[in-house]
């Protein structure tokens, strides 16, 4: 594994955004909607973004503009600091020690991203939408802590190129599948978007974006696609072997498993009804909680079996 | 260029304390907090105490987030429209802080450190943790895990049948 000098990180973002713009244009061509022919669709990211630029920003009265900038700008923030620590094929821009740690911290970030960003509009549509995030979020934040101990056991290091290394055999996903569709939930659900998309769902007018207009709602959105994008690319490294693969250079098939994984989950999100916080309550704690935790047990026995 | 990252947060971490008490609206002083502890997080990485750095972020950040319900839900004006101020107790708090400021600096100031002796651990986490736990690891991991296994089964039996009492749970009188 190799670490770059502070400009590595650029590549990393030109890729992020790359793949999100990928899974905002296989939302597009999803969604009837969205226009007459398939060109159309799949452009619909492109034209939204344009026309967003070109719109005036809304105001709201008494708006508190600090901290909503603040929690609009934090999905995509969070997303472009997740995929630092994220290897593509063996290239990686900050390869710290405590990687799965890193990527877990940052996403609690978002708790206070996405209530600010409900907070600042002072509007109780949004109000209840920050409050919405944090329900959920402390449904699916224990699942995601253990779906993320798992990989780090088997690997015996928080080092994601380590967890990466430790794969070069058999990949993650085929012991530990139930952390994998953990993780992949959880993804889902920091991104709000599939059974998630309750923190901004349409019976609240569309809580966290009911009021940001132009280019504030242009970043909220284009955060909610690249934390989806940076998601798959975290399960690839911990779950899916990273760059490894035949015959392609390993950067090429980072690549292309994250642009697969993207394509599942946004595929998935848009064919499954949204649960309110308590019945996400009710799956995560009653359901994904014990599964984790007994999916570290055994990876942790294997493990310790192996010696 | 550690001296700078260093001075640079010890300004963020004060400068966003001493806002605590200045700003007029409550998520603003909640998060201003956040700021400061995340300032904090990031000079335990300097101390190159990775895990301790990271983790103080994760857990202060989510505490702060959850802190801000609370506040906003148990206080009368949580101050969106209406500014308030932040202060209680003006003259007892100001005598209370200035007195462990004091305390504390004059501490730092007049302990004879010790000189390093050795060198720095490869793994400075783990040396912490075993200065600081040292035999009583074992008994505090498993605490933890009964602990742990108390909250949910707390929350488990206080939540059995929710909010909103359904028509799908499981024990319906």
């Amino acid at each position: 594994m190799t670490t770059g000098a502070w400009w590595g990180v650029l590549p990393a973002a030109g890729v992020l955004l790359g793949v999100a713009l990928a899974a905002a244009a296989l939302a597009g061509l999803l969604d009837p909607a969205g226009g007459s022919t398939l060109a159309r669709r799949a452009g619909r990211p492109v034209w939204e973004t344009a026309r967003l630029l070109r719109q005036r920003r809304r105001g709201v009265v008494a708006a508190d503009t600090l901290l909503w900038r603040l929690g609009l700008a934090g999905p995509l923030v969070v997303a472009l600091l997740m995929v630092v620590v994220v290897p593509l094929g063996d290239r990686v821009a900050a390869d710290l020690p405590v990687g799965v740690v890193w990527f877990n911290a940052m996403d609690v970030l978002l708790w206070a991203a996405v209530w600010l960003a409900g907070w600042g509009s002072n509007s109780a549509y949004g109000l209840v939408g920050g409050y919405r995030f944090l329900a959920q979020a402390l449904g699916y934040e224990l699942p995601l802590m253990f779906a993320l101990t798992a990989p780090a056991v088997a690997a015996g290091s928080l080092r994601i190129a380590d967890v990466v290394a430790a794969q070069r055999e058999l990949w993650f996903v085929v012991w530990m599948p139930v952390a994998f569709l953990v993780f992949l939930g959880a993804v889902l659900a920091f991104s709000m978007s599939g059974p998630f998309a309750y923190p901004d769902g349409r019976d609240v007018a569309g809580g966290v974006l009911t009021e940001p207009s132009g280019v504030d709602r242009l970043i909220l959105l284009a955060g909610r696609y690249a934390l989806l994008a940076a998601g798959a690319a975290t399960a690839v490294a911990l779950f899916l072997g990273g760059g490894s693969g035949p015959l392609l250079p390993a950067w090429l098939w980072s690549l292309v498993k994250t642009l697969a994984v993207v394509a599942a989950l946004v595929a998935l999100r848009g064919r499954v009804p949204v649960l309110r916080a308590d019945r996400v309550m009710r799956v995560a704690w009653l359901g994904a909680l014990p599964a984790t935790l007994a999916q570290v047990l055994a990876v942790a026995m294997l493990a310790v079996g192996r010696g | 260029m550690a001296v700078v990252a260093f001075v640079v947060l010890a300004f963020v971490a004060v400068a966003s304390g001493v806002a605590v008490f200045t700003v007029d609206s409550m998520a603003r002083a909640t998060f201003a907090l956040a700021l400061s502890f995340v300032a904090v997080g990031g000079e335990l990485l300097l101390l190159d105490l990775g895990y301790l750095g990271v983790v103080t972020v994760l857990m202060m950040v989510m505490e702060m987030a959850l802190m801000a319900v609370f506040m906003v839900m148990f206080m009368m004006n949580p101050a969106g429209l209406m500014p308030m101020s932040m202060l209680h107790n003006r003259r007892g708090s100001l005598a209370v802080s200035v007195g462990v400021f004091v305390v504390l600096a004059a501490g730092s100031v007049f302990v004879p450190w010790p000189t390093r002796r050795g060198e720095p651990p490869a793994d400075p986490t783990r040396a912490l943790g075993e200065a600081i736990m040292g035999s009583k690891m074992l008994v505090m991991m498993a605490v933890s895990a009964v602990l742990f296994a108390t909250m949910v089964a707390a929350l488990v039996l206080a939540t059995a049948r929710g909010r909103y009492d359904r028509a799908d749970s499981p024990e319906r009188p």
